[in-house]
């Protein structure tokens, strides 16, 4: 007797027979009803109806037709909560049985409906069960605690079922441990900061043991839990790893990539100078390359993994390039992922095999595939100069095989190649030219046009070439279009006499012909351009381009580590953090990798510090341009004191020395755009008007961006205030004091002199966040001799206000450390020239007097950044 | 975690579906179908992302099982258990197919409910699932039973029950090796490896502690310590060791004793269950090395010659060997002389395939073919899929040797003398290609 005729029920009345049938008498004809109600809900057909005739039927000796009830209970009960509530004696009967197996089933299955009458019904036969002396009961009574806290997390914080499910870590059942830690994790999910989870040295130490005895699943469980802890120093971190270790030769791939996260994770603390720290790097390598040989879609999400954990730590896998290569047979995600890695990992070492390797993919049928070799062996030149001319060669032979969609993909990664060695392999321009043809893909067209424009001068038929594409300008996308005309005015700018014609035409298509207005206005600017000044414009459209970067698919770095603390889970696999794919309170929380354990030197931190976390860039989401800096205010998020320090207005210019006209005034910088506010007040008896200003050159290339805007006349006894938007670009000269300014204000009654301080947080500019590495790196390479230390008087603040304050002046905490009271604030600042100046803060609680250490390259800043330091400090 | 399991046939109609969560809702069920199932193109990955819900699938013949969930779930667990919910289903009723999914729909609800509760992988040993979940339904167990059981599942020997019993006491070690080898025209190898795995089938009684051994490198170096080791791998004792890259254990196996020691140990599952895996890179013996030559007579025909020569002990013998020869899309026809053997054109499978059933160590064949081609004006050269072998001999190709297996019970009166052991080394081909 098969089960699969109850599929296959479709005749009408089926109901109505179902019902009669669940009403039998015989025992036998009820569990035959039950299972076809139970099919005809699995394929999706509504048998709601039903619902007091199956749950008439639960009240059986019968565990297989009673599972089916419950099953069937699960799926209905939310539709049906009235009726649901019949049900409730049999659940809270069987809770009772004698039976350990129907205690569970009773306990599982009632935390699985969802309707409010049946969870308070619940409550006292979950409290039974936690304490239950069976521990198959109490596994599952565990887990119920967290699907109670999902359909009501009051009334389980209000029953005290918390604290039970918190003793459970210390039951001696490890099966038990393993899903009360799972059942905790989840509710300390959507309490991020109940410190539910409290994990201290001996709570951890029972985890580690219960993570020998217990079953695959639960040793994840632990290994995902362990995971959010943040040791208290080196060694505990090490002796949790040596814990952790054997884990990576367990069978269960899952397992094995947990154990992977924590040990990721826990080795940020360990000093690099460490034996142990070596050992570690070493153990982790063989692991990795065994999730290879697991099954395809483990192997994906291996793959992923590893890309995170390559981009983390290189060293790990440098030798294993070959596991990477791709196999005939590998499934499509496969082989894109592994070339992927393969990129990452070549090196000068390993190039010449990578490169054979990629020569065969380019090769084979998938064009995605084969797009990607290409564009790949475009990056291992980028990468590895030395094989540059290899791979340029090998593009060649590619090109020559004329199949359309390599063809295309080389030029474009060809083009690369000239921007990063420029001047070297020109000599390829005359086959690529061949190929103009063939290119039917804007990127490929627009890359092709690009190297004729560039290389005009050196390419007899340019402007033919040019020409050509011309005929179908209109047909273009806006990226050909763009190149198109770029192209045109470089050649004519090489080439002025025989293209004159072309360029008239192309300015024209672009600027009277078009409706895009990005390329209206680049021709606008070029036509004026090439109509006022022919020498400016050969300086703007041939200027020296800067060259281009090896890596521009690296992770962003605070990405990259959020995602190390993710290894293993969704995250990884689509490389975003959970906040972007899940809903709700859930995962919203960033993970962050612990503190450096590299104690000594100066600064004192390891290279993968922490930030504090309440210390995010404002500049992040503040919109940018002028004008807008009420927004930029709003832009900061909650409880930050956003906004930069303004000085008070003091006077300048007193009326007394200039005929009349009093200025005062003072510097302010908005949304990235440094302001001078201005307050003019006449004090003569005469209208003025025609004002205008002018500053001397400065130490920062401070220039008005505009004229003074004054737009009416400044009558007698009336005040205007006015602010001027300041550029950096001025001419330069160093003056003493640094920040001093050198001011002319014009009227018409005479021009006036005089000068005035500006802070000089305002040439704060807000991208002056330094990776953490790279000022690790900057501090050390500073000569000490640049170090200058201020002490800051009577300040009130706690070290996480004041480096609040600071932020508002970009002024940046990129670290924070404890040593004994003491808070260590290590802080960037990039000013608008480009100097970088790095600080070390010491806030002591209690003590009002700040120390605080300037290091900068150019030591003189140094004073100026330290009044700015008391200025903001202090207001 | 999990938030739902649906299990679908070729067709992408549901057979079953069972919902963990409450965030999932019913159209996830079409969502899957119509994104995935349905999709034109070709998967381009096992994991999707459709309206912020997250699909995982893996296919066993033409059924879909797709787990489904809206949270950040541990990926690797998902489908660590996609596969053993495959085993467990497989090892309950056989074959995954849509006719035994029908037929068994009630136990795989049961099991459903079993092994997640709350989308939370629980208890997966079919060994101990199958003492309460069966369809006969439960009968009469004593109280004793019940916590037996209970305490099984929960407990830390979840893999085997009490009270085994056995009138022979017996065990078989198989050790399966697959060597996998990408070879360039010239005879380079540019990547060789071997997966080994060690599968134990154990009819023992009681609750026996076994331990197992094997010739690898860093044992037989520490034990030989104090004597004089050479670098050829070879202790004073004489006995040829390996380098294992890397291992991974069954559940069973003490991995902290393995880390500490070294030392393999463990109380087995009873029946047969894989012991061990293992991934050896270095001193890899090549059973066959294929010669390739390809050589394009004008546009219209191909050449083709390839020599296999076998790499062992003249006294042993290879079996089941097959030579995979790619041939271009447009041939036309094929003429084969092979000296040994059977070869066949199949067109179907764009590949000359030849077929040894036995061939010696130490010995080399040869076959060659006249490919004819249909003109073409396709601008596309022929891609050239390397040459692929499969073949089976009776050694393992890493060197891996078994140097014991050791019972101990102290409560039954067997002794490890008492046990009855086989031991078997099969060497099969993994991807075996050379490129032409």
């Amino acid at each position: 007797m098969t089960d699969s005729k109850y599929f296959t029920t479709t005749k009408k009345g089926e109901i109505f027979e179902l019902k009669a049938e669940l009403n039998s008498d015989k025992k036998e004809k009820k569990k035959e009803a039950v299972k076809k109600v139970i099919a005809s809900m699995t394929v999706g057909k509504d048998v709601s109806a039903l619902f007091p005739d199956v749950v008439n039927c639960m009240q059986t000796d019968n565990l297989e037709l009673k599972k089916l009830v419950y099953l069937y209970l699960m799926n209905y009960a939310k539709s049906q909560p009235d009726m649901a509530i019949m049900a409730v004696n049999t659940f809270v009967k069987d809770c009772e049985d004698p039976n350990p197996l129907i205690r569970a089933l009773a306990v599982r299955t009632m935390g699985c409906i969802r309707v409010d009458k049946i969870t308070e019904y619940l409550c006292e036969p979950l409290r039974k069960c936690l304490k239950d002396e069976d521990p198959y009961v109490r596994k599952t009574a565990a887990v119920c605690v967290a699907k109670l806290h999902d359909i009501n997390a009051q009334l389980v914080e209000d029953q005290g079922f918390l604290d039970t499910l918190k003793d459970l870590i210390s039951d001696s059942n490890p099966m038990v441990v393993a899903n009360a830690v799972a059942a905790l994790s989840e509710i300390a999910e959507s309490h991020p900061n109940s410190n539910l989870l409290d994990l201290n040295p001996q709570s951890i130490n029972k985890l580690l043991t219960a993570l020998n005895e217990c079953t695959e699943w639960g040793q994840i469980f632990i290994l995902d839990c362990l995971a959010n802890y943040t040791p208290r120093d080196d060694r505990e971190s090490q002796s949790i790893c040596e814990r952790v270790t054997p884990r990576l030769s367990h069978a269960n791939s899952a397992v094995v990539l947990s154990a992977v996260k924590v040990l990721m994770k826990f080795m940020e603390m360990l000093p690099k100078d460490l034996d142990y720290y070596g050992t570690l790097l070493k153990k982790l390598a063989p692991p990795l390359v065994t999730l290879l040989s697991a099954e395809p879609e483990l192997q994906y999400v291996a793959l992923r993994n590893i890309n995170l954990i390559v981009q983390k730590r290189p060293e790990i896998l440098k030798h294993e390039m070959k596991v990477f290569f791709v196999k005939y047979n590998d499934p499509i995600y496969v082989k894109l992922e592994k070339l992927d890695i393969m990129i990452r990992l070549a090196s000068q070492a390993n190039i010449a095999q990578v490169l054979a390797e990629l020569k065969e993919y380019a090769t084979e049928v998938d064009v995605d595939f084969v797009r990607k070799a290409v564009r790949a062996i475009g990056r291992c030149a980028i990468k590895v100069e030395q094989s540059a001319e290899r791979c340029v060669s090998t593009l060649l032979d590619l090109i020559q095989t004329k199949v359309n969609y390599v063809v295309q993909e080389a030029i474009v990664v060809i083009k690369d190649i000239f921007r990063k060695y420029p001047n070297k392999y020109e000599s390829v321009i005359a086959t690529l030219c061949e190929n103009l043809d063939s290119l039917d893909e804007p990127e490929a067209r627009a890359a092709m046009i690009w190297i004729v424009g560039e290389y005009a001068e050196r390419i007899d038929n340019a402007d033919e070439l040019l020409e050509s594409f011309l005929e179908g300008f209109h047909d273009e996308s806006t990226q050909v279009q763009l190149q198109l005309l770029t192209a045109i005015v470089k050649l004519f700018l090489k080439k002025p006499t025989e293209t004159q014609e072309l360029v008239q035409q192309v300015l024209s298509l672009a600027t009277q012909d078009s409706d895009n207005p990005d390329l209206r206005d680049r021709g606008y600017i070029y036509w004026r351009l090439l109509s006022t000044d022919p020498v400016a414009a050969k300086e703007v459209v041939l200027a020296e381009k800067p060259l281009i970067s090896e890596e521009t698919d690296l992770i962003e770095p605070t990405l990259l580590e959020e995602l190390i603390c993710h290894i293993g889970t969704l995250a990884s696999v689509y490389h975003k953090p959970p906040s972007a794919f899940v809903e709700g309170s859930r995962g919203v929380m960033h993970k962050r990798l612990p503190l450096g354990g590299d104690i000594g030197g100066s600064p004192a931190m390891g290279a993968g510090f922490g930030a504090a976390p309440a210390v995010m860039p404002a500049s992040l989401n503040a919109p940018v341009g002028g004008g807008l800096g009420d927004l930029f205010d709003l832009g900061g998020g909650v409880g930050m004191p956003m906004g930069a320090y303004i000085p008070p207005k003091t006077v300048w210019l007193p009326a007394m020395k200039a005929k009349g006209l009093e200025i005062s005034g003072t510097f302010a910088r908005r949304a990235g755009v440094i302001q001078m506010e201005l307050v003019l007040t006449n004090k003569a008896m005469s209208v003025m008007t025609d004002f205008a200003i002018q500053f001397n050159r400065n130490s920062f290339g401070l220039a008005p961006a505009g004229p003074l805007q004054v737009l009416t006349p400044l009558g007698p006894n009336q005040t205007i205030e006015v602010s001027l938007p300041l550029s950096t670009v001025g001419p330069v000269m160093k003056m003493d004091p640094l920040n001093n300014l050198q001011v002319a204000v014009k009227n018409n009654i005479d021009v006036f002199y005089f000068s005035c301080q500006y802070p000089i947080s305002m040439l704060f500019v807000e991208d002056g966040k330094m990776e953490r590495q790279v000022f690790l790196a900057t501090w050390k390479d500073i000569p000490n001799d640049n170090e200058s230390q201020f002490q800051i008087q009577d300040c009130h603040l706690n070290s996480e206000a004041a480096s609040n304050k600071l932020q508002g002046s970009n002024i940046f905490t990129i670290a924070k450390r404890t040593v004994e009271g003491q808070d260590m604030l290590y802080m960037s600042i990039k000013l608008s020239n480009g100097i970088w100046v790095l600080a070390e803060l010491k806030v002591q609680a209690g003590n009002p007097n700040y120390t605080i250490s300037l290091k900068c390259r150019a030591p003189e800043v140094s004073q100026c950044v330290f009044q700015c330091y008391e200025a903001v400090l202090k207001n | 975690m999990i938030g739902g399991l649906f299990i679908y046939n070729h067709k992408g109609e549901v057979l079953i579906s069972r919902v963990y969560r409450d965030d999932i809702g019913r159209n996830a069920v079409d969502a899957f179908r119509v994104n995935v199932i349905h999709a034109r193109q070709q998967v381009r990955s096992p994991v999707t992302n459709i309206a912020r819900t997250s699909f995982f699938h893996v296919k066993r013949s033409n059924i879909w099982l797709a787990v489904v969930t809206k949270q950040n779930v541990n990926a690797a667990m998902v489908f660590e258990f996609l596969y053993k919910m495959c085993d467990v289903m497989a090892s309950y009723f056989g074959k995954i197919s849509e006719e035994n999914i029908k037929n068994n729909f009630v136990l795989i609800y049961e099991l459903l409910d079993e092994i997640l509760d709350f989308g939370y992988p629980q208890n997966s040993e079919t060994g101990s699932l199958k003492t309460f979940i069966t369809q006969q339904g439960i009968k009469g167990q004593t109280k004793e039973e019940q916590s037996q059981i209970t305490s099984q599942v929960t407990g830390q020997i979840g893999w085997r029950r009490e009270g085994i019993k056995y009138r022979r006491n017996e065990l078989f070690l198989d050790v399966l090796e697959s060597v996998n080898l990408l070879m360039s025209p010239q005879g380079q190898v540019l990547s060789a490896h071997v997966s080994g795995r060690v599968v134990m089938k154990s009819y023992l009684s009681g609750m026996p502690e076994c331990k197992f051994g094997m010739n690898d490198k860093i044992i037989i170096d520490k034990a030989g310590k104090g004597g004089v080791t050479n670098e050829a791998g070879k202790s004073t004792s004489g006995k040829q060791s390996i380098a294992i890259d890397d291992c991974t254990f069954n559940q069973c196996v003490r991995l902290s004793k393995f880390d500490s020691e070294r030392s393999i140990s463990f109380i087995p599952p009873d029946g047969e269950y894989e012991l061990m895996r293992y991934r050896t890179t270095k001193d890899i013996i090549l059973p066959f090395r294929v010669i390739p030559l390809v050589r394009e007579v004008g546009r219209t025909k191909l050449e083709v010659k390839v020599v296999i020569k076998s790499n062992f002990k003249p006294s042993l013998l290879a079996q089941k060997i097959e030579v995979r020869i790619p041939t271009p899309l447009n041939t036309s026809g094929v003429q084969v002389i092979c000296m040994k053997g059977k070869a066949k054109y199949k067109a179907s499978e764009n590949a000359i395939v030849w077929k040894i059933k036995r061939m010696a160590g130490m010995k080399e064949s040869q076959i060659s073919a006249e490919i004819e081609l249909l003109p073409t004006n396709d601008k596309k050269k022929w891609a050239r899929p390397p040459i692929s072998m499969n073949f089976e001999v009776p050694f393992a190709p890493s060197g891996l040797k078994v140097r014991y297996l050791k019972v101990f019970e102290s409560k039954l009166n067997y002794s490890d003398h008492d046990v009855i052991k086989w031991v078997r080394y099969i060497g099969r081909s993994g991807i075996y290609e050379t490129r032409c």
